[in-house]
């Protein structure tokens, strides 16, 4: 029954092997006083290898929440979210933990760097959790400054950088563990435009070099850098545009 | 590996705490001046009870010391020219009783003690002579410092022979050569033949008969030409006594017997004497009190800086919170990044133990300073002692642990989403 959903919203070449990210039936609940709010009120969808979704809707259309559980940032109330056919939706807070740590790369809109720590320490924060030894880790940390355009500023704090900078800093430290998805809340939401172009721009180059992006935008221009576009109502799916 | 780890998240927890420099030092000073108390005052402590600890001990755990005391007498000299004589205190038959009653004695060393001006050529000195036998200087050790002690021969022939201590020797044979030298001692010559340290240290609670210018006679001399009664001039009246001991140490051979033959002695002392013209002390019942006072001293002392310690534990806590609540957003982004629930607890724990362990050494290095300095100002004997430094060191950081890791579990329990959006 559920299998039958999944595939009715795919097209009908449907691969279910290229499918990373498969919600079936999610629903989210949250009680507000005494009243239950459905955040997202039973979603099925499922994300291909390759692609680059943006996540629209109204406020409160569950865009966010939608974003916290699959980055494992939150678990479903009920229903099933399976993450390269595993079923992460029930996993305790560690195994969560270990997940992010290992297939997600989060992008935030206020870019969220620690300010006492530097360019570098920040790229570095996930190998450090991921126990990488620090010859290893500071190589990397320079090869993926080198990717976003931000060599030579490794030792700077973020507060030396400007906006565009912190949030490459960010795509930096989101690509270090190699995830298989990247997570964007409105990256460019506190950046002007022509810089928020150039996120842009790096988010679909690396979306073109496999990794799988979700981002949650309002603007249509931001939007349609996206390959796919995933519009959301009252916590259910309203519509879906673009090749998926 | 898991050591290198461990070193690059104290050097990290070393960086916050330095990036807020003012008040992690604020935050370390409760911890510091806690510890710097329970060292000062431990050292305080056992300086005082070292002393009295020593002086006890000098006299010997196995040994008992019987004292003459003169008994409260019932009528007192009413007015004019009395003449009296008070007869009290140990006898020599008490200590061939006591030696040949108990079998767990070792040695009985009577002691009489007479007042003697000391001559030589225009020289003179009050000295108090200690009539003993050669026993006496193995149970109360004196080093030497030139010639020999008495001897039981020296008992035996009643020779005419006396030791002397440090002071009385320098200021009466100052000029002379010291052994072999004759000098008058009340009516009688004697020989110096040895010289002996006097006791260190000034004068305690328990007394000893050689704190001043002491010299040593054999016993057997003293009795044949002194005899018992010694007579003391005091403006209108004259007293005199008759005392044939005036302190006696009897000495077991194992400390177990103490007690045991301590209230033989005193029954069998009480059947021969009418009245209680004696005081025994028993130095191991003394070193059991004194052990006793240290120990409720200790634990006074050691209360009120652990109140201190707590003060500067809670002082801990309260920065933590404040940070905890200060630094939510960077908890949110580590825990998104990947980190699990403990290492946030580690992270914030380190910071705590960091803290609270420099605070601690930095404590322990006051801590010795004051008693340095109450032993140079106030001339107050102190004693630094190895456990306090390790013991306060050791409390200061079960107190980083103990108060960092309420708001460390407070940070790694908030809710990543929660946190991340938290300004």
């Amino acid at each position: 029954m559920t299998l039958q959903t999944v595939s009715s919203l795919n097209s009908s070449v449907h691969d279910a092997r290229q499918d990373v990210v498969r919600f079936v039936n999610v629903r989210k609940t949250y009680l507000m006083g005494s009243e239950e709010v459905h955040a997202l009120a039973g979603v099925s969808l499922s994300f291909r290898r390759g692609s680059f979704w943006a996540l629209m809707g109204p406020s409160g259309s569950g865009k966010s929440t939608m974003l916290n559980i699959l980055g494992c940032l939150d678990r479903p109330t009920s229903g099933q979210y399976f993450l390269e056919s595993r079923d992460v939706s029930s996993l305790s807070d560690d195994a969560l933990s270990d997940f992010r740590l290992r297939h997600f790369g989060f992008i935030f809109q206020s870019f969220n760097l620690i300010p006492q720590l530097t360019v570098r320490e920040n790229i570095e924060l996930p190998l450090y959790y991921l126990g990488w030894e620090a010859a290893r880790s500071a190589a990397r940390a320079e090869e993926l400054a080198e990717r976003v355009g931000l060599t030579g500023r490794l030792h700077h704090r973020p507060n030396q950088l400007s906006g565009g900078q912190q949030q490459r800093v960010a795509v930096a430290r989101a690509l270090a563990n190699d995830p298989v998805m990247l997570l964007a809340d409105e990256p460019t939401g506190n950046l002007d435009s022509v810089t928020g172009e150039q996120i842009m721009q790096l988010l679909s180059e690396l979306n073109r070099q496999g990794k799988i992006i979700l981002m949650v935008t309002h603007e249509p221009d931001i939007a349609a850098h996206a390959r796919q576009r995933l519009y959301l109502r009252d916590g259910l799916v309203d519509r879906m545009e673009g090749e998926h | 590996m898991r050591q290198l780890r461990m070193a690059r998240n104290i050097a990290l927890g070393i960086k916050n705490l330095l990036l807020h420099k003012l008040r992690s030092v604020l935050t370390m000073l409760g911890v510091v001046f806690g510890v710097g108390s329970v060292v000062a005052m431990l050292s305080v402590g056992e300086g005082a009870s070292k002393e009295a600890l020593e002086r006890i001990r000098l006299l010997g755990s196995n040994n008992i010391i019987i004292s003459s005391m003169k008994p409260v007498e019932e009528e007192t000299g009413s007015g004019g020219r009395m003449l009296r004589m008070s007869v009290y205190g140990l006898l020599y038959e008490d200590e061939t009783r006591i030696r040949e009653t108990f079998p767990a004695v070792s040695s009985t060393v009577p002691v009489k003690l007479l007042r003697k001006e000391g001559r030589l050529y225009d020289q003179t000195m009050e000295l108090r002579m200690v009539a003993t036998t050669a026993d006496w200087f193995d149970l109360v050790q004196r080093p030497l410092i030139a010639g020999r002690k008495l001897t039981a021969r020296d008992v035996k022939d009643r020779a005419n022979v006396v030791v002397l201590t440090e002071h009385g020797a320098r200021r009466l044979l100052a000029t002379q050569s010291s052994i072999g030298q004759v000098f008058k001692l009340g009516p009688d010559y004697f020989e110096v033949v040895g010289i002996v340290k006097n006791e260190s240290g000034p004068a305690g609670g328990v007394q000893t008969p050689d704190q001043e210018v002491d010299a040593y006679v054999p016993l057997t001399l003293a009795r044949e030409r002194f005899g018992d009664i010694s007579i003391r001039r005091t403006t209108g009246s004259q007293e005199s006594e008759r005392v044939e001991l005036h302190q006696m140490i009897v000495q077991l051979k194992s400390t177990d017997d103490v007690e045991r033959v301590a209230s033989g002695i005193e029954a069998m002392l009480k059947r021969f004497h009418k009245k209680v013209d004696y005081k025994m002390s028993i130095p191991l019942a003394l070193l059991r009190e004194a052990e006793a006072t240290k120990r409720r001293f200790n634990i006074v002392l050691g209360s009120i800086a652990g109140i201190s310690l707590l003060v500067g534990g809670i002082g801990i806590m309260n920065i933590m919170l404040a940070s905890v609540t200060e630094r939510t957003r960077e908890i949110g982004i580590r825990r998104a990044i990947g980190a699990k629930r403990r290492q946030i607890v580690g992270q914030f724990l380190i910071e705590t133990v960091v803290l609270s362990t420099v605070g601690g050494l930095i404590g322990v290095c006051i801590g010795v300073s004051i008693p340095w300095l109450i032993t140079y100002f106030a001339k107050m004997p102190t004693v630094v002692r190895l456990y306090s430094l390790v013991l306060s060191v050791g409390i200061s950081m079960g107190v980083g642990i103990v108060f960092g890791l309420y708001p460390a579990i407070r940070a790694a329990n908030l809710d990543p989403i929660v946190a991340l959006r938290h300004e």
